[in-house]
């Protein structure tokens, strides 16, 4: 039976938002033993140009590889949220960074976090930014276990960086933690 | 909704890109010609990476035509080689791909189909290079394409390709597109247990005695490699067994119609296809490669409403299918054949159905997938008129 979820990361090229769908779509294949498929899409720039990824995960092997109906999307940058946010379901969960995407749809539940403000204070270097987005939506959707994304990021961090980057998406886990608790 | 932790030990999670280039290591390539051109860059850049620890050979060349015809030395030397490219550079490719054909040089040719014509749509994938594969060098020739619609079928076709090539000294083409090339699914790594190796026939006279065009072992003559003593002529010309230009008209006429011969009467083991709940289907939903996976979707979602739908998924496009197309058709009432272009393999449909039925597309050429539901709509639509 199709138990399909789908999730979108959106940026602009070079923030890093397609490894971070990427160590998903691991997580949810190799570490969890479900299905899983990740799609990305973006312009010929190298760098500046709106950028996303898709991220199917299902019970059984995943044959459409792009998105029917959207359960979480997330967007740093406004260039992206306006071109990518389509395919949405009605109780999608949302997440932006404030900072960068100033004009929402308020129909969508949307989370504010001023993810490269905390990534810049606490992690400390810039490039983790999706990678602790990737924490905030782990903890706000619980799509795969914490173990799983955990395994999934070790596998795909490059050596000498992997305390960085857990160190990252755990912050992640704490400012989305700080949202559910002010939610109840 | 995290399940319990199953962890698979042997789940990859590949680029279709990279399953290509592990595919044809493992099929024995050891020499990649290329220019690397978005959509197909990472199939160079893994094959950059791989050849090395395995004693291959990777060059990067000026152009694609060259890349192309590094291709065709390496193979004339006995290595089995590929080249990947995409629309621009496939365009490129096929003055080379006609010169493999006429000089019966095994090759690998894999075209990562994006939007065109021209540079087109370097990010954004189309299905528009099919005809080009089949007709685009000039000259009568055989064309051999495959299009598989899953990473794992990419690695056993990759493996095929190279097979077909050795078997028949052919150029095999792979289709995919870049949807296929640039996404990442899971998969278990074939086991070799799972397919065979064929490697071309060598000639088994000695070297005094070889022609590398000689006919009296059967349609595919053995190949010998340069360099290790044996004459072996090789042009762009019609030529005679001796690999020497000739315009004797018999000679040229036969050699030809051998060259295609030699790929055809085999056509019914070399097309390969997938049917999906055709058993009992009024319509048939014809699709191939990425497309292939959401019209599987369609037909599901199809079945759950209770109509009588199902696919014929082309695996090989080329040669197509016509026998088992034409079979199909006497049994169904329409043909309903999404594809990312204007309406090309719906051609192929029509000359292999030959007779009066709804045959309709669902086509998408603005660097997007043909969505499930579209496919749907006109499924209901055929299905209100049949």
């Amino acid at each position: 039976m199709s138990n399909r979820y789908e999730a979108r990361f959106s940026a602009v090229g070079g923030q890093g938002v397609l490894l971070a769908g990427d160590i998903l779509g691991l997580a949810a294949q190799k570490f969890e033993g479900r299905y899983s498929l990740q799609s990305p899409t973006y312009t010929a720039q190298v760098r500046g140009g709106p950028t996303k990824i898709d991220v199917i995960i299902d019970d059984e092997p995943v044959m459409y590889p792009k998105t029917t109906a959207i359960n979480f999307f997330l967007s740093l940058a406004q260039g992206s949220y306006d071109a990518f946010l389509y395919d949405l379901r009605d109780d999608a969960i949302v997440v932006i960074d404030p900072v960068l995407v100033t004009k929402w749809d308020e129909k969508y539940k949307t989370y504010q976090v001023p993810v490269i403000e905390i990534t810049k204070t606490k992690v400390g270097k810039m490039i983790m930014s999706s990678v602790l987005s990737l924490g905030i939506m782990i903890e706000l959707t619980q799509v795969v276990s914490k173990e799983a994304i955990e395994k999934a990021l070790l596998q795909k961090a490059p050596k000498g960086t992997e305390e960085l980057n857990l160190k990252a998406l755990r912050t992640g886990y704490e400012e989305a933690q700080k949202l559910l608790a002010q939610e109840t | 909704m995290s399940s319990a932790s199953s962890e698979k030990s042997d789940i990859v999670f590949w680029q279709g890109n990279e399953v290509v280039a592990r595919a044809a290591i493992a099929a024995g390539c050891r020499f990649y010609g290329g220019y690397p051109i978005t959509p197909s860059s990472e199939i160079a850049a893994v094959m950059a990476e791989l050849l090395p620890e395995v004693g291959g050979t990777f060059i990067q060349m000026e152009d694609e035509i060259a890349a192309m015809g590094t291709v065709i030395g390496a193979s004339l030397v006995g290595k089995k080689s590929l080249t990947a490219t995409s629309g621009p550079g496939f365009s490129l490719k096929l003055e080379h791909l006609g010169y493999a054909c006429i000089a019966e040089v095994p090759c690998v040719i894999v075209n990562v189909m994006r939007g065109g014509p021209s540079t087109g749509l370097p990010t954004a994938p189309a299905q528009a290079d099919v005809m080009q594969a089949k007709w685009g060098t000039h000259g009568d020739h055989p064309t051999i394409a495959l299009a598989p619609a899953f990473h794992r079928e990419i690695y056993l076709d990759t493996i095929k390709a190279f097979n077909i090539s050795e078997k028949y000294r052919v150029p095999v083409i792979i289709l995919i597109d870049e949807v296929l090339g640039h996404m990442s699914e899971g998969m278990i790594i074939p086991d070799p247990s799972e397919y065979e190796i064929i490697d071309r026939v060598k000639p088994s006279v000695p070297p005094e005695e070889y022609n590398p065009y000689d006919t009296q072992y059967g349609d595919v003559p053995p190949m010998a490699n340069y360099f290790e003593g044996y004459r072996f002529h090789v042009t762009g010309l019609n030529h005679g067994a001796n690999g020497f230009p000739t315009t004797v008209p018999d000679i040229c006429h036969n050699d030809e119609v051998r060259m295609i011969q030699k790929v055809m009467k085999d056509v019914d083991t070399l097309t390969e296809y997938d049917e999906y709940m055709l058993e009992d289907a009024e319509v048939a939903v014809f699709a191939f490669g990425s497309t292939a996976r959401g019209a599987k979707m369609a037909v599901e979602k199809a079945r759950q409403e209770g109509l009588k739908v199902g696919l014929f998924r082309a695996i090989t496009l080329w040669p197509f299918p016509e026998k088992v197309i034409h079979e199909l058709g006497q049994r169904v009432k329409a043909f309903v054949v999404p594809e990312m272009n204007l309406g090309q393999m719906i051609l192929e449909v029509e000359r292999s159905v030959h007779k009066e039925m709804p045959i309709v597309g669902v086509n998408k050429v603005g660097g997007v997938p043909v969505p499930p539901y579209e496919i749907l709509e006109k499924i209901k639509e055929v299905l209100q008129h049949a």
